[in-house]
């Protein structure tokens, strides 16, 4: 699948003409501390070609006609992260499976910069391989939301998604907290981020915090369940909505989490509740996938206790109580 | 008279949240506000109790004395059992120095010392979630605390069934709701 790359960075660095470029030798910057071993990747090789340049914020070039070596630094968005490309759902990947191959000469053409960047359904769209993940389903709630409404083109799957970080979370993540966290910086990084807010909107960027004034417990909350839950339309299939809607269509009542048929079971805890009942059966899976995080109807089990002890302690009252008026 | 009606308030508002759905007789958000509320007062209301049986003779009502102690458990168990229905007198008639029978003083010493403040530092707890450990024993501990609330709860709703069912067992079935207000009760 494709990525986003760096073209910008690439182009960033002047040349008489860029049509014809000229053999310039890059050296690469100093490598940045990693926490492991890249070189056992697939195409790990074939990366460092970008990635010495593109690995860290600055790199480094002789310049043919002063002939003196120049140190530039990396356009903060084109930097990309090693550790974090080699951990990501892409790591297998060739920088050029998704980019042009003429980027493989520096300076980097300028018309590259025009180069056509596909979107997850090109790559992933009606392949077998990939039927789980509703991938079609998720392209149809992604153009039924706001922000594909409200964007059009402009919002594509990298506007969430980037394809040289993006890790599958919600399936294989069991740390419920960070596969919260995860999504909702998915959602702060242009709803947070006032820069990123604006590539879309000329409006102001509105303040969460204060926006969210009403809602309880605002901190646990945030840390709790994930922006969706509230601001997304569930679809039955899909473990992550992606249908997100209107301000004014946002979960507002607490009985809709904080009750028997809490949404979040069809949303936050889905995947946990479903991966239990095929592991274990329907009614283990059922007892052990109710979390007792969302408050109310903890779980089966206890409740089915509890009414056994109450029932039984009514019952022992009626009997002495009858047992008493009889004597 | 306080406490009953504050435990009592508790426990509807508290089903109310536990069991919450559109159509429960007290709305999630009421209930809410209205448990948050009744609790806070409980609160301060506990605190009274405990500063009174620390620094009055009140306070002596909840010693359980160790001597005898099981015989006088059993002696009453029995008498709740089989002696109430032989119209058989009450083996610990209640006066002013010994306000409880024995069954009654271990059900109030574990209401008051154990279930109460426990259902108070958890409802705490919940009310400010931020200050619940993250993690005790790698069960979340807001998950723990709500838990505990919630059993700790249920502990104080069957012992207020129970006593609410004592309070008939009195020369008449009304007469002992009396003591509920004043303190003090007839034999039982």
């Amino acid at each position: 699948m494709l990525m986003l790359l760096c073209l910008l960075a690439f182009t960033m660095i002047k040349t008489s003409d860029t049509s014809s470029p000229v053999n310039i030798k890059i050296q690469p910057e100093q490598e940045t501390t990693s926490r492991f071993d890249h070189t056992k990747f697939k195409n790990a090789a074939e990366n460092e070609k970008c990635f010495k340049c593109h690995g860290q914020s600055k790199y480094t070039y002789e310049n043919p006609e002063s002939q003196k070596t120049v140190t530039k630094r990396m356009f903060s968005e084109l930097v990309m992260n090693r550790d974090v490309f080699y951990v990501s759902n892409h790591r297998e990947f060739k920088c050029t499976d998704c980019h042009s191959e003429d980027y493989e000469s520096f300076p980097h053409a300028g018309n590259l910069r025009m180069e056509a960047i596909a979107t997850c359904i090109d790559c992933h769209g009606g392949d077998e391989k990939y039927a789980k993940f509703e991938f079609e389903k998720i392209d149809t709630a992604f153009l039924a939301s706001v922000h594909s409404e409200k964007h059009n083109e402009d919002f594509t799957c990298w506007m969430c998604h980037d394809a040289h970080t993006y890790k599958i979370n919600a399936r294989s993540n069991e740390n419920l907290k960070e596969t919260i966290t995860y999504d909702n910086m998915i959602c702060l990084n242009c709803h947070g981020d006032f820069k990123n807010y604006q590539l879309l909107t000329d409006k102001a960027k509105p303040n969460i915090l204060k926006k969210h004034e009403w809602l309880p417990n605002q901190a646990s909350h945030f840390t709790n369940v994930r922006c969706i839950e509230c601001h997304a339309k569930n679809e039955d299939t899909l473990v992550v909505a992606h249908h997100v809607v209107s301000k004014k269509q946002a979960v507002r009542k607490c009985e809709s989490c904080h009750s028997q048929n809490s949404i979040l079971y069809a949303s936050l805890y889905k995947y946990q509740v479903s991966e239990k009942i095929q592991k274990e059966g329907i009614i283990v899976g059922l007892l052990k996938g109710e979390s007792t995080s969302i408050g109310p109807d903890k779980s089966n089990t206890l409740n089915i206790i509890s009414l056994v002890i109450f029932g039984l302690t009514i019952l022992i009252i009626i009997i002495h109580a009858v047992l008493r008026i009889k004597k | 008279m306080t406490n009953a009606l504050l435990c009592l308030i508790l426990i509807i508002t508290g089903l109310s949240i536990q069991f919450s759905n559109p159509s429960t007789v007290v709305k999630f958000n009421a209930a809410v506000t209205v448990h948050n509320l009744a609790g806070i007062i409980l609160t301060i209301s506990y605190g009274f109790f405990f500063l009174g049986n620390l620094f009055t003779p009140n306070g002596l009502h909840y010693v359980i004395s160790v001597k005898g102690f099981f015989l006088r458990l059993k002696k009453q168990f029995l008498y709740y059992t089989i002696g109430i229905f032989r119209k058989e007198t009450a083996p610990f008639p209640v006066d002013e120095d010994s306000k409880f029978n024995p069954l009654q003083q271990v059900t109030y010493v574990v209401l008051m010392y154990g279930f109460v403040p426990f259902v108070i530092v958890s409802g705490w707890g919940l009310l400010y979630p931020e200050m619940t450990l993250y993690s005790v024993l790698g069960i979340s501990g807001l998950d723990l605390t709500d838990l505990l609330h919630i059993t700790a709860g249920f502990g104080i709703s069957i012992i207020m069934c129970v006593h609410i069912y004592f309070c008939t067992i009195g020369k008449n079935p009304t007469s002992n709701f009396k003591s509920m207000i004043n303190g003090y009760h007839e034999s039982h």
